[in-house]
């Protein structure tokens, strides 16, 4: 059997979307986005343009795998934080829990303000976080209904 | 793991391709995305080496349409084949939801097959997963060729479990819409279960 889902509940998600969008005035960042670690995007606040946000929460979530992996080869638990500096657009990634809080910035910003003020928001966004995976395991009987309700039918009509 | 957002109405769930070096899991992915309705899908991202071979992870997401009001999202991953990539293979089945075993059916890769088979186990229970109770389909690929071992003596050698068992011909297509519908609708099936 896999992992129990993880189920965002409207107000959570409401939650999240406020402290992303927090942050990213704070941080006068481009675009901040939250991702699980296992590349599912979650949320995301700012201009994002023609960016494929489906590929860069996988990519984000491909790339910390990665670095902690090293981290540990080299005697490390995990790298909390990751930065990618560019010429012009920067990424600083930080670790909560299974997700990650994903900040894009430009000129406008400097990385030690990111940092500065992503580390208030992790905090914000960890306790949201904690509220979901307790709610998600403890998955309330309207829910269970809800999915235990999904018929043959439905699951053969998205086959077409 | 199945992730769940009432407020945008979605469910994504997350899929990886499994199997030797060059069994055909890039290709597999490859037509689907040739095949999928451009709305219906986004970017095929593929971090592989010079020489086409998968490094990291190949990745597309792909929506399949709406269940009860929820648009149900795959996530598809394919996994570096090669054996020195075992630190990444482990990485990728991080979350998965189900697995689609792909054996190239020819009769040199038998060993490679058999090898892999072990692998995949080994690093799902890495991942605290058990092989025989994830979504599970296997697909024996490459029929088309001369030199492949009969169904039945592959099946005997590769089925872990009640699977089901596709056999492909991934470069044309044949067997890849019938081996996803079979991992995804097993994997909306134990959301139903709970």
């Amino acid at each position: 059997m896999a992992e129990t889902p993880v189920i965002i509940r409207e107000h959570q998600f409401q939650k999240i979307k406020s402290a992303l969008a927090r942050l990213c005035v704070e941080a006068a960042a481009r675009v901040v986005f939250l991702v699980d670690r296992d590349g599912q995007p979650i949320a995301f606040h700012g201009e994002i343009g023609e960016m494929d946000t489906t590929s860069f929460a996988s990519l984000a979530a491909g790339n910390v795998a990665a670095t902690n992996s090293m981290a540990k080869l080299i005697g490390e638990d995990q790298f909390p934080s990751v930065v990618h500096e560019g010429e012009r657009e920067s990424i600083f990634i930080s670790v909560i829990g299974r997700s990650l809080l994903v900040v894009v910035f430009d000129e406008r910003s400097t990385l030690g303000l990111v940092k500065l003020r992503t580390k208030k928001a992790t905090f914000v966004v960890a306790e949201i976080l904690e509220g979901v995976a307790r709610d998600s395991a403890d998955l309330t009987l309207s829910e269970s209904s809800f999915f235990a309700e999904i018929t043959d039918e439905d699951i053969d009509s998205l086959f077409g | 793991m199945t992730f769940i957002n009432y407020a945008s109405r979605e469910i994504n769930c997350k899929i990886v391709y499994y199997g030797p070096g060059l069994c055909g899991k890039t290709t597999n992915l490859q037509y689907i995305y040739d095949s999928t309705a451009p709305q219906a899908k986004g970017k095929l991202i593929s971090l592989a080496t010079e020489t086409d071979r998968t490094l990291f992870f190949d990745f597309m997401p792909l929506e399949l349409g709406t269940v009860r009001g929820f648009k149900t999202r795959f996530h598809l991953y394919t996994v570096p084949g090669q054996v020195y990539y075992d630190a990444s293979r482990k990485l990728i089945l991080k979350g998965v939801d189900g697995v689609v075993f792909v054996a190239d059916s020819q009769e040199e890769r038998m060993d490679a097959n058999i090898e892999s088979l072990y692998n995949l186990e080994e690093n799902l229970e890495a991942q605290g997963f058990d092989l025989m109770k994830i979504p599970y389909v296997l697909q024996l690929n490459k029929r088309d060729l001369p030199n492949v071992i009969p169904i039945d003596e592959l099946s005997a050698e590769l089925k872990k479990k009640g699977e089901p068992v596709y056999e492909a011909v991934a470069t044309n297509g044949e067997g890849v819409f019938d081996t996803l519908k079979a991992v995804a609708k097993q994997v909306l099936t134990e959301l139903r279960k709970g």
